[in-house]
C-alpha cells in the first residue's frame, strides 16, 4: 500500500467507525483532493466529506469550534505552506483551549498539511513548517516517513483529545509498504539498524536521506543506527537519548532548514542530558535545509535540500 | 412590554453586570487585581437582551468585553471574581482572567482575546448543532444538493457569534458568515456596535454606514436596532432565533450601543469629548428600562432602590467571597498538567 493510500485508509477506517469524524478541505470530495489522498473517500462516506471554499481560517476556526464541541474534524490544508492563514485558529485557540477553559473543552482536531519540496512548486508550495508550530504550547506534531506509520499515526491523531498537526511529505505520497498490524503510538520514535559506530536522527522524507547515507557508509565499514521521530512533539527524548549514547555519535538530518529547527532542539536535548553528553565522541553533526526560499528550478531546489552523498562524506571524516 | 416578572429578571441581570464592573474596577484600582480588563457599563441592554432571549442549550462565544454576557449567560459572580483574583475556583481555574471566563455548563464557551476570532468558533458551534440536528453532516458535504435549494432543516439549539464593530473587519468574520450562509448554519452574528474599536471610530473605519448591510452580501438578512433598549434588543433577538431555528441559515443582527468606561483600564479616552459622553449617559439603558418599568405599574421607584441595593449587596458579598478565597491558586504541577488533555476517550 502507498503513503497516500495508507493515509486516505487510516481517513477511511476511522470514518467507519466514527460518525464524529468529518473530513474539511479544499476539493477533497469528488475531486480527490489537491494529491488525490481522499480520491473516493465520499464515496465510501458520503455524510462525513465537506468540501470548502478558499477560506482557510474560515473553516480551520469553525472545524476547531466544532471540535469543542465533540466532533472529530480532520482538517486538510491542500499545501502546508498555507499555515500561516491557520496559525491563528490552531496556535492561539486550538492548542490553548485545553488549559485556557482550566480543562473545560478539549479540541480532538486533526490537521493534515502537504508539505516538502521535490516537486517544483516554487517557494510557496514546497516549504516544511513543522518547526513554526513546535512553539506553539499544546500542540501534537507527528511526520511519518513511510506507509504503516502513517497509517498508525494518523489514525491515532483522529483519535487523540488534543489537536495534532500531520505533515505528509509530498515525495512520499507514491512510496509502498506494508501496514504493520501493530499500532504506532503518538510520541514513540522507530529504531532502524544496529550500527554501533554512529546514530542518524531523521524524520520523514529525511529518513530515505539518513537510509542512503547509511548504505554509502556501511560500504565503507561505518555502522549507522538510525533513528525515525515520527513524533516531533512530544519528542522521544528516551529513545534518542539510548541511541545516542550507543554510539557516541550524533548525526541529525531535517529536509527543512536549520535555525529553530526540529533537529535543533534534538541538539539542544543531547546537550542537556548529562550521560548522553558525556558519551559523544565528536561534535553533533547537523544537516538541513539552506537558509532559502525553495527555489523552483530543478538542480537548485535539489540544492537546498541534504543529499546522502554529502553527508556521508562528512559523517567519514568524524573517523 | 414585556411581563412583570421577565422585567424584573432583565432588570436584576443589567444590575449585576454594572455592579459587577464598578466592583472590579474598584479591586483593580485597589491592585487587589493584576492584569487588565476591559468594562461594559453602557451596554447591559445589548448584553442582558441577548441573553434573556436565548434558550437553554443555546451557546454564546462572548467578546473580551465579556463579564456582562457571562453573568446573563447564568454564571456565578463569585466564580468570576475568583477567575479575576487567579484563584483554582474561578471559570477557568485562575488560567484565564478578565478575558477567559468559559462555562461549559451555561454553554458560553469563553472569548477569544484575538478580536474576531471567536466569530469563526461560534460558526463551528452552529455547524455541530445542525450536524446534531441532522443526524450526519450530509447538508455540506461533496454528493449534498446544494444547501440554498433545500427546504429549511429546523435545529432546537443556536450558537451566537457575539463581535464588535472593531472585529467586523477581521477577515476571520467575512469567511465565517459566507460558510454559515452556504451551509446554513444556525448562527446569529451578533454585532455589538459600541462606536469605537478602542480608539478608532466606527464611522471612519467601516466603509459602509451599518455593520448589518453587509448581512447583504452574504445572502442573509440584516437588521441594526437600538442597543440600549432592553425591550427592542430582547425582541429583535427573539425574531431573530425564530428566524435561525427554523432551519433558515444565519442572520446579522446590529446593536448600536457605547461604552462609558474607556476600552481598558488603561485609556484615556482622548479620541472622543466629555460631551458626547454624556448625552450618551442620558440614555443609560438601566435607567431607560427602570423608567419604563415604573410607568408600566410593575414596581415604585422605591422598590427600583430596593432591588438595585439588593443586586450591589449582592455582588458585594461575592466578590468578597471570592476574595477570601484569592490564594488557594492551582499548584506548578497542576498548570503543567491542563496544557493536553489526556486519554483517547471521545467525548
Amino acid at each position: 500500500m502507498t503513503f497516500r493510500e495508507a493515509i486516505r485508509k487510516a481517513m477511511s477506517d476511522e470514518m467507519a467507525m466514527d460518525r464524529n469524524v468529518v473530513l474539511f478541505g479544499e476539493d477533497v470530495g469528488v475531486y480527490g483532493g489537491c494529491f488525490k489522498v481522499t480520491e473516493g473517500l465520499w464515496k465510501e462516506h458520503p455524510d462525513q466529506v465537506v468540501d470548502t471554499p478558499v477560506s482557510e481560517e474560515g473553516f480551520t476556526g469553525m472545524a476547531v469550534g466544532a471540535a469543542m464541541m465533540g466532533l472529530r474534524p480532520i482538517v486538510e490544508i491542500m499545501y502546508a505552506d498555507f499555515y500561516t492563514l491557520i496559525f491563528d485558529p490552531i496556535v492561539n485557540h486550538a492548542a490553548k483551549t485545553h488549559f485556557m477553559s482550566g480543562g473545560q473543552f478539549c479540541c480532538p482536531i486533526t490537521v493534515r498539511l502537504p508539505e516538502g519540496s521535490g516537486t517544483g512548486h516554487g517557494a510557496q508550495h514546497t516549504q516544511s513548517p513543522e518547526a513554526l508550530f513546535l512553539n506553539g504550547t499544546g500542540l501534537k506534531i507527528v511526520a511519518p516517513s513511510n506507509p504503516s506509520d502513517a497509517y498508525h499515526l494518523l489514525r491515532a491523531s483522529i483519535r487523540d483529545n488534543n489537536p495534532v498537526l500531520f505533515f505528509e511529505h509530498k515525495l512520499l505520497y507514491p512510496v509502498d509498504g506494508e501496514i504493520s498490524p501493530e499500532p504506532v503510538q503518538i510520541g514513540k520514535a522507530r529504531v532502524i539498524g544496529d550500527g554501533l559506530d554512529v546514530t542518524i536522527i531523521a524524520y520523514s522524507h529525511a529518513v530515505e536521506t539518513a537510509l542512503k547515507a547509511a548504505e554509502l557508509l556501511k560500504e565503507n565499514g561505518i555502522n549507522a543506527t538510525v533513528v525515525d521521530l515520527r513524533t516531533l512533539n512530544p519528542l522521544d527524548k528516551e529513545t534518542i537519548f539510548a541511541q545516542v549514547r550507543k554510539t557516541g555519535r550524533a548525526v541529525l538530518i531535517q529536509d527543512p532548514n536549520g535555525i529553530g529547527g526540529i533537529e535543533a532542539q534534538v541538539c539542544a536535548a543531547i546537550c542537556q542530558d548529562r550521560e548522553t553528553f558525556a558519551s559523544l565522541k565528536c561534535q553533533v553533526l547537523q544537516f538541513s535545509g539552506k537558509d532559502t526560499p525553495i527555489p523552483f528550478s530543478k538542480d537548485l531546489e535539489r540544492l537546498t535540500i541534504p543529499q546522502a552523498e554529502d553527508i556521508a562524506i562528512e559523517i567519514g571524516k568524524l573517523f | 412590554m414585556i411581563d412583570k416578572e421577565k422585567s424584573i429578571d432583565a432588570l436584576r441581570m443589567m444590575l449585576n453586570s454594572r455592579f459587577f464592573e464598578e466592583k472590579t474596577e474598584n479591586l483593580f484600582k485597589s491592585g487587589l487585581i493584576h492584569g487588565t480588563t476591559h468594562l461594559a457599563n453602557g451596554q447591559e441592554a445589548a448584553q442582558a437582551g441577548l441573553c434573556m432571549a436565548l434558550e437553554d442549550g443555546d451557546w454564546i462565544v462572548p467578546t473580551h468585553r465579556c463579564h456582562g454576557f457571562t453573568i446573563c449567560k447564568g454564571s456565578w459572580p463569585v466564580s468570576m471574581f475568583a477567575e479575576m483574583f487567579g484563584s483554582r475556583h474561578g471559570l477557568a481555574k485562575g488560567l484565564g482572567g478578565s478575558m477567559h471566563m468559559p462555562d461549559k455548563e451555561n454553554c458560553n464557551l469563553g472569548s477569544s482575546a484575538v478580536v474576531g476570532s471567536g466569530v469563526p468558533l461560534a460558526t463551528g458551534i452552529a455547524f455541530y448543532q445542525k450536524f446534531k440536528s441532522s443526524g450526519s453532516a450530509s447538508f455540506a458535504t461533496s454528493t449534498a444538493q446544494n444547501p440554498k435549494d433545500l427546504p429549511p432543516v429546523p435545529v432546537q439549539n443556536i450558537s451566537v457569534a457575539i463581535f464588535g464593530d472593531g472585529a467586523s473587519s477581521r477577515g476571520s468574520v467575512h469567511e465565517s458568515m459566507n460558510l454559515a450562509s452556504i451551509w446554513k448554519l444556525p448562527v446569529l452574528f451578533y454585532c455589538e456596535n459600541n462606536r469605537y474599536g478602542m480608539s478608532a471610530p466606527s464611522d471612519k473605519m467601516i466603509s459602509v454606514d451599518q455593520v448589518s448591510s453587509r448581512a447583504q452580501a452574504y445572502g442573509m438578512p440584516g437588521r441594526v436596532v437600538d442597543g440600549n433598549d432592553f425591550e427592542t434588543v430582547y425582541n429583535a433577538v427573539l425574531e431573530a432565533c425564530d428566524y435561525i431555528r427554523s432551519g433558515n441559515g444565519p442572520y446579522l443582527l446590529e446593536v448600536m450601543t457605547y461604552r462609558f468606561k474607556g476600552h481598558s483600564k488603561s485609556d484615556r479616552r482622548l479620541y472622543r469629548t466629555s460631551d458626547e459622553e454624556q448625552q450618551w449617559m442620558l440614555r443609560d439603558p438601566i435607567l431607560l428600562f427602570e423608567e419604563k418599568m415604573v410607568q408600566s405599574g410593575y414596581v415604585t421607584p422605591d422598590e427600583v432602590t430596593a432591588i438595585e441595593e439588593e443586586c450591589r449587596k449582592g455582588i458585594e458579598l461575592q466578590a468578597m467571597k471570592a476574595l477570601k478565597e484569592s490564594d488557594d491558586k492551582l499548584t506548578e504541577q497542576e498548570v503543567l498538567g491542563l496544557v493536553y488533555a489526556t486519554g483517547e476517550e471521545r467525548s
